[in-house]
């Protein structure tokens, strides 16, 4: 097969992931959805390792994957965390983040 | 003999240390054995030192030391070293011996102050610098001890900072000093750009092989460093910081007047006259300007009523008498006129700052009177001051250098008659205003109740002063008189002799028409303020008399003009800029940075949705780049 | 082999529309399982089958598993999938989907322009792989090694059920706030 059909499928792959993260609201799908798109980031790597008939694209996939390892790991564990404290899983509800300030108060005399 | 050289200006810097960092905490005994201790010690290494550069004198003309390396960029060197050479000697004495004797004098005037330890610690700073300026063997330090005297001097002047006046004093001695630095240091750069070196001795080898005389550059760069000691020496025009300097402590105008700043000026010409004589011009107008402040400060000196403004007037023409004798190429003689007139300025002014401090802080010579029965030795110390002021015949040291000045004003080459008239017409107001002083301080009624008398360690330094006012003109004597001219002989090894004019006329004669100039002075004086005060009561009905007296008092006017050809024009343009212009860029550049933050903080919901689509439309845009280039 | 490719390829697609599009957070993780699978015959039929087996057991088995527990521990289920079928409506996901569809077209475009070959299951022996891992990746190796430390580090510090307060100033804040109301 031609090699870009395989990019192909990997590109497709991540956009799917990306979807994801952007349309779920709860935090467990994102976090799935982050996955697949690691994963197909490790595809890419992977054919171009083919391609090349080098094993540095499966090496670069040994890290992706320590990499998702501990990515889910920690993940799992704020999620966990979030819903203890706030009894959602609802990122929209999740922003502590916002900007606040109120431009009107900063301003210059 | 090198370290006892660095000892000289590390001592006073040691004292300055000792007693800025610590000096709240120690007793004000200890205060001021330290402060005048440390300045007394260099006096007296000074003082061993010339006897040794007397005895055997060096091969080279002079000590030097060099005690690091300053600085060092492409092929500019510049050392921290020490040069003393016959004339550097002579300022070294005078700074360290007078100074030593005004800060033993100080201890007991400051006694009440209660920033005793600050006073001491200027002093001894003050000290440091102008010995730092002599000593320099380049430019560089040179400098470093000049800008270091300007600092002083602004400390000390606005020492008493609680009170307005003094503070715009030092500010304004700051000012007008640092117009003539500018053009000092411009002049520095114009040097070092000819002659690629800024060190003194270099500087003397080479300027005569590389300038031809009277060339437009070497005109410049004389122009330049004259301006500078005319900004430090307040010479016309620069010369108004220096009435306004009586702010300070009495013991400090009398450091300012004797010992330091207003002589470094005499000293950077002095040292440079190199550099002086390939400019003929340059000379012309240094005397010019000599001449030109002995009067017009002498006029002022007139009509003062203040008793140290009228010093201070004094200082400013005889400081011009100096450059006078430098201008005419009669060097010694200026720097020997330094020499007496550091004694008896010194003198004067310390005594008038005992006077003041026994009348209570008066300062009006009309509110004094009738003091000579009581502070006796204060008066008889005084007039050996003021008749050294007034240049008395033989019992003064005054005479001794006056007569020189006077003599080679028509004598040397560059002398001419007309200077020489200014000169005896200064010599005639000098012994006039002298008498007045005398006469209303010290005669007549008194009007004010006198307080405590000075102590012994004020009086001390004063009686030392006084008999040093009478002797020390001794060691140089007119040619027709006697033969001793050991001074002259001391600072030919550093300064040329001067070259008199053909034919030269008879020299007792003009010696003659001084002294009756003086005497004339004298007696006029003596004349309107105590034979017959009718007259100048008279002249207070006339109004071109009266006009006349507020002309000179007010110093020539010169504030007045400044303040049209200076302060107004620059209030004006800031009226004109009062809603600041330049401001409003920035501001208007803040307000558009706060527009634009209210617009992209809205981007800032804390939600990461929004954020990852950010970055999705990023990634798009640059995908898009890259397909479209 | 270019047959086992296509299906798989198919396969894997599919199965990740599903998972993202799975109200229910179990069943996306068993569609993510299938996914896994697939991606991992695709990895056999270029000639990985190193990299096609630990994909099988880590991702399709130690992550998922991961999935699985939190979602058991938290106990969201067919209330959560209600929920999800409420939050995802038309307008919330049409704008994202436009704007990724975008971004694929701009991938495949740039990819079809660049040079292709075609790829054959010329398999890398492993050997080759360890070699190249334990000789020029050798930094990134102890360095991945460090970041699996501060993961487990990290997920046990955050996932620790402590108190609810996690400054002592916020509890006096609250109480504080309590005594006011």
């Amino acid at each position: 097969m031609a090699s870009y059909s395989v990019l192909a499928v990997a590109a497709i792959l991540f956009t799917l992931g990306l979807i994801g993260v952007l349309t779920r609201r709860n935090v467990i799908f994102i976090l799935i959805s982050v996955e697949v798109m690691l994963n197909a980031a490790g595809l890419a790597f992977v054919a171009a390792g083919a391609r090349w008939g080098q094993p540095d694209g499966q090496v670069m996939f040994l890290f992706i994957l320590a990499m998702a390892a501990s990515e889910v790991s920690v993940g799992l564990a704020l999620v966990m965390q979030v819903y203890h404290q706030h009894k959602t899983l609802d990122v929209t509800r999740l922003n502590v983040l916002k900007d606040d300030i109120d431009i009107q108060e900063i301003k210059v005399q | 003999m090198h370290q006892t050289l660095s000892l000289i200006p590390a001592l006073p810097l040691a004292g300055f240390l000792i007693l800025s960092l610590l000096g709240r905490r120690l007793p004000n005994r200890l205060v001021a054995l330290i402060g005048a201790g440390v300045i007394s010690a260099a006096a007296i290494i000074a003082i061993w030192l010339g006897i040794s550069f007397l005895q055997a004198p060096p091969d080279s003309g002079a000590y030097s030391v060099e005690l690091w390396r300053w600085m060092s960029v492409a092929n500019f060197n510049c050392s921290f070293s020490l040069h003393v050479d016959a004339l550097s000697l002579v300022f070294v004495f005078v700074i360290t011996f007078v100074g030593a004797l005004i800060h033993i004098y100080s201890a007991g005037f400051m006694k009440h102050d209660r920033d005793y330890a600050r006073f001491f610690a200027s002093m001894n700073l003050f000290v440091c610098a102008m010995l730092l300026l002599v000593m320099a063997d380049n430019l560089v330090l040179l400098y470093l001890g000049w800008e270091g005297v300007g600092l002083c001097s602004y400390l000390l002047i606005g020492f008493w900072y609680e009170t307005t006046a003094n503070v715009q004093a030092a500010n304004k001695a700051f000012y007008i000093t640092r117009v003539g630095d500018t053009a000092m240091a411009i002049g520095f750069f114009l040097l070092f750009r000819e002659l690629g070196t800024l060190d003194i001795p270099a500087i003397q080898k080479l300027a005569p092989e590389h300038f031809t005389s009277g060339s437009p550059i070497i005109t410049a760069i004389a122009l330049l460093l004259l301006a500078g000691g005319m900004g430090k020496s307040a010479q016309v025009p620069l010369q108004t910081w220096l009435p306004d300097a009586m702010a300070g402590p009495s013991p400090v105008s009398a450091l300012i007047h004797a010992a330091t700043m207003v002589t470094a000026g005499v000293y950077l010409v002095a040292r440079m006259h190199v550099l002086f004589q390939l400019s003929p011009l340059v000379m012309s107008i240094t005397a010019v300007i000599g001449a030109l402040t002995l009067f017009i400060a002498g006029c002022s000196a007139m009509v003062q009523t203040d008793i140290k403004r009228i010093l201070a007037y004094s200082t400013i023409s005889q400081v011009g008498y100096m450059f006078l004798a430098l201008g005419v190429g009669a060097w010694s003689a200026g720097v020997f006129h330094f020499f007496t007139h550091a004694f008896f300025k010194a003198l004067l002014f310390l005594a008038a700052g005992a006077v003041i401090e026994s009348l209570h802080h008066e300062h009006g010579i009309f509110k004094m009177g009738g003091l000579k029965n009581k502070m006796p030795l204060v008066f008889y110390t005084f007039l050996a001051g003021a008749a050294a002021l007034a240049a008395l015949p033989l019992i003064t040291a005054g005479f001794f250098s006056k007569d020189q000045v006077l003599w080679y004003a028509l004598s040397a080459n560059g002398g001419n008659p007309l200077l020489w008239i200014v000169a005896l017409l200064g010599a005639f107001i000098t012994a006039f205003y002298t008498t007045r002083l005398m006469l209303v301080v010290f005669w007549g009624t008194e009007k004010t109740h006198v307080g405590e008398l000075p102590g012994r360690l004020m009086t001390l330094p004063l009686v030392i002063l006084a008999i040093l006012s009478i002797c020390a003109g001794f060691i140089e004597w007119p040619h027709n008189m006697l033969h001793i001219t050991l001074f002259s002989d001391l600072v030919q090894k550093v300064l040329p002799p001067v070259v008199e004019a053909e034919p030269v006329p008879s020299e007792a004669l003009f010696q003659l028409i001084a002294v009756v100039a003086t005497f004339s002075g004298v007696f006029v004086g003596y004349l309107l303020y105590r034979k017959n005060t009718s007259i100048i009561e008279s002249w207070k009905q006339t109004p071109a008399m009266v006009w006349l007296r507020d002309f000179f008092y007010t110093g020539w006017k010169f504030d007045e003009l400044y303040n049209i050809l200076f302060v107004r024009p620059f209030v004006f343009i800031t009226q004109l800029n009062k809603q600041d212009v330049i401001d409003k860029i920035y501001a208007g550049i803040v307000s558009l940075f706060q527009r634009l933050n209210g617009i992209f903080s809205v981007s800032q919901d804390g939600s990461v949705r929004t954020y990852v689509i950010g970055v999705l439309i990023g990634i798009i845009f640059i995908l898009a780049l890259q397909l479209i280039l | 082999m270019n047959y086992l490719f296509y299906i798989s390829s198919v396969v894997a697609i599919v199965a990740t529309i599903m998972v993202i599009t799975r109200y229910h957070p179990v069943h996306a993780l068993l569609y993510l399982v299938v996914s896994f699978l697939a991606v991992s015959m695709i990895f056999l039929s270029l000639g990985a089958p190193f990299v096609a087996i630990l994909e099988i057991i880590l991702y399709a088995g130690a992550i998922i598993v991961l999935f699985i527990f939190v979602v058991m521990m938290l106990n969201i289920g067919s209330e959560a999938a209600a929920q999800e079928k409420q939050w995802i409506k038309t307008q919330t996901w049409a704008g994202p989907t436009i704007l990724t569809a975008i971004l694929l077209a701009e991938l495949l475009v740039l990819m079809i322009r660049g040079d292709s070959t075609t790829i054959t299951d010329q398999s890398v022996p492993i050997k080759q792989i360890s070699f190249s891992l334990y000789k020029e990746y050798i930094i990134a190796v102890e360095l991945v090694g460090f970041l699996l430390m501060a993961g487990i580090v990290g997920a046990a510090h955050i996932g620790r059920h402590k108190k609810r307060y996690l400054h002592r100033f916020l509890r006096e804040k609250e109480e504080r706030e309590s005594v006011k109301l």
